[in-house]
């Protein structure tokens, strides 16, 4: 019965096509093709080891990752270094601890259980450092803005002359997919800038490319234990319909008979 | 409603049953008899009683995790999903439970619009589930606060705001909500404890909108009563109960394509941003639920008119069983009503797109319109629809529908 009712879906299809068309424009982030997108996605492991080095090294001098421990970096899903490697990068952080039994607070080595250890002590210490703008903290930066792992790469990557007559106030930089075309960060990546260990050439683009893949595992470290088990779940739930699907219709055949 | 009264074979069967006759109950829930021509859009009664205890259920677990404070509930959320054993899991599964129950409580109301579930004998079954719809929505919109991130904090605020909006005690009314003079700390704290307590209310009104149910049993897309229980229908259990097995089984494939695979898409970004009272959002949108709402409050320049109107919306479709007074529920034989029911469709999504854009240009005309419109169709549409359409022949019995000589 419902069939007569097909032309009124389409009515409402051209509708909405319609009003759409007169949405207001907005930046178009190019998508790209990332090895965790899709239903059987991963993360490119190597990519990720590279992407924190690029994050130590670059960005971890102003934005925070408070949500993360060292030990993160060693759990399955995720960069996987070795547990002596872990117990190596957590060495490098001072970590204040305490207070200890005379009551002073005390700088150890860090460990793996710690924290990742943020470069500003809080909030406003970091937008004094930064005329005014707070680095976001980035743990779960890339589920926080829209177009995710491609409007961080692209803003990486975003950065060009302004037009000749766009106006810039000092210490603001014009980046082609940030809202208004205006950021307060400098550009933060330029060739060679950290060296990969695993010879890999340290452009731009492929420093941007590993600092996503580290931030979009960041925001969703189980990532990949979700894929998987949705994959599995999804074949049982299908699997188990049709099992109940022939139950169904060999119990309704007794009642559909009898007419 | 039971042809036969039901004894247990048992001695301690019978003794337990003269007591507390949960075995009747039993022997009625099963032998219910259902009409046999119940199509799909009926199975969305039980998805929706799935739905609602797997969020008791994911929400137990949660609660387990979660803290209730302005300054640990966002990293608190984070700590499931990163630290809790298969916490992510759960986490999905509520949030994008809530989703998932609302798009079947939407079908469900839907179906009962279509078919005239809501026409007499079952008025009070109608006016019941009004009644979960709307606590549905205020248990979302709480559950939504929880996580504290930009969109709970900013959204909290424009909802409780619309309190204000009351002449002379407004303004009492919203700093008695909000536990202070802005969201804060203890909104976030009485939230979560009406969060957990709203489910359980729910609870209570499904049981009575089953009960309400089972006094005229069914409707059926037909519309006519059942005139031979032995031939018009059939046993609840199992020819219903494995139907809406089945039916269950497709929502959850659907509902599980959701959590594994696109747990975001239905939420909002900013709500990952940690909440800041500085810092206002661009656009405040609430869930994509309550956008039809969103637009309505939004269609008047006036407060106190959008928030009269908001309220009106939903306290309308609570009069809806004497706005329609067609004899005839199904629009299978109500050719006009037909149309207008898919009119009245569109409009509610069309509502609820603009209801996600800025409230300005073609999008605040859209709105306005659709108000409009909205409020026309309950008003105007259906009670002089139901006094002029020309209605088709109804069938003799649910058994015999060719025999209406179409």
């Amino acid at each position: 019965m419902f069939k007569s009712n097909k032309i009124y879906i389409k009515i409402l299809l051209f509708f909405f096509i319609l009003i759409n068309s007169s949405a207001g424009e907005e930046i178009k982030i190019p998508e790209h093709d990332w090895s965790f997108k899709g239903i059987t996605g991963k993360f490119d492991r190597s990519s990720l080891q590279r992407g924190y080095q690029v994050y130590t090294e670059v960005c971890s001098s102003c934005h925070s990752m408070s949500l993360l421990s060292y030990r993160n970096l060693g759990e399955k899903g995720g960069p996987e270094f070795s547990v002596e490697q872990v117990k190596a990068i957590a060495a490098n952080f001072e970590v204040t601890d305490g207070p200890n039994n005379d009551g002073e607070m005390f700088t150890r080595p860090g460990r793996p259980s710690d924290k990742f250890v943020s470069p500003y002590p809080n909030v406003q210490a970091a937008m004094a450092a930064n005329g005014g703008a707070y680095p976001p903290d980035m743990s779960v930066l890339v589920k926080a803005r829209k177009g995710g792992a491609d409007y961080i790469y692209s803003v990486l990557t975003g950065y060009t002359e302004p037009p000749t007559n766009f106006e810039l106030e000092e210490g603001v930089y014009y980046n082609k997919y940030m809202e208004g075309n205006k950021i307060k960060m400098s550009n933060p990546l330029s060739d060679d800038l950290v060296s990969y260990s695993d010879g890999t050439k340290a452009t731009e683009a492929q420093m941007a490319k590993d600092v996503t893949t580290f931030l979009t595992w960041a925001a969703e470290p189980h990532l990949e234990a979700r894929h998987k088990l949705g994959f599995k779940v999804i074949i049982f739930l299908i699997i188990l319909s049709i099992l109940v699907y022939f139950s169904m219709r060999r119990l309704w055949s007794r009642i559909d008979s009898k007419e | 409603m039971n042809e036969h009264t039901y004894t247990p074979q048992s001695k301690f069967g019978k003794w337990f049953n003269d007591r507390l006759p949960l075995l009747s109950l039993a022997s009625h829930l099963t032998d219910y008899p259902t009409p046999k021509n119940l199509n799909y859009w009926w199975t969305f009664g039980g998805i929706l009683t799935f739905c609602l205890l797997s969020q008791i259920i994911t929400g137990l677990v949660l609660a387990m995790h979660y803290v209730a404070h302005a300054d640990m509930a966002f990293s608190s959320i984070e700590h499931i999903m990163r630290d809790v054993n298969y916490g992510w899991l759960i986490r999905y599964i509520h949030s994008n439970g809530a989703s998932m129950f609302f798009l079947a409580v939407y079908i469900h109301i839907f179906r009962s619009l279509f078919y005239g579930s809501y026409k007499s004998p079952r008025e009070i079954i109608w006016i019941l589930g009004m009644l979960i719809y709307l606590l549905m929505m205020a248990t979302a919109f709480m559950g939504y606060v929880l996580p504290w991130g930009q969109m709970s904090f900013w959204g909290a605020t424009v909802i409780t705001n619309l309190f204000s909006a009351i002449p002379l005690i407004g303004d009492s009314i919203t700093t008695w909500l909000w536990g202070g003079y802005a969201v804060d700390n203890p909104t976030l704290t009485r939230f979560f404890s009406l969060h957990y307590f709203f489910p359980f209310l729910i609870l209570g009104l499904v049981i009575l909108h089953i009960w309400a149910l089972h006094v005229p049993g069914n409707n059926n897309p037909i519309g006519i009563d059942v005139k031979k229980p032995s031939k018009d229908t059939v046993p609840f259990h199992p020819y219903i109960t494995i139907k809406d097995l089945f039916a269950l089984l497709i929502f959850l494939i659907i509902f599980s394509g959701f959590i594994f695979f696109a747990p975001n898409i239905l939420g909002h970004s900013d709500n990952y941003i940690e909440a800041n009272p500085l810092v206002t959002p661009k656009h405040i949108v609430p869930e994509w639920y309550l956008l039809p709402f969103y637009a309505i409050l939004r269609s008047v320049p006036d407060k106190l008119g959008g928030v009269a109107l908001l309220f009106g919306s939903i306290f309308i479709l609570m009069a809806l069983p004497w706005l329609d007074s067609s004899k005839v529920r199904s629009s299978i034989f109500r050719p006009l009503n037909r149309i207008f029911f898919w009119i009245f469709i569109v409009d509610v999504l069309a509502l609820g797109y603009v209801g996600a854009m800025p409230a300005e240009g073609l999008y605040l005309l859209v709105a306005r319109v659709g108000t409009a419109y909205y409020f026309a169709h309950f008003l105007i549409i259906l009670p002089v629809l139901s006094r002029i359409e020309k209605t088709q022949p109804l069938p003799l019995s649910i058994t015999d529908p060719v025999l209406t000589g179409k």
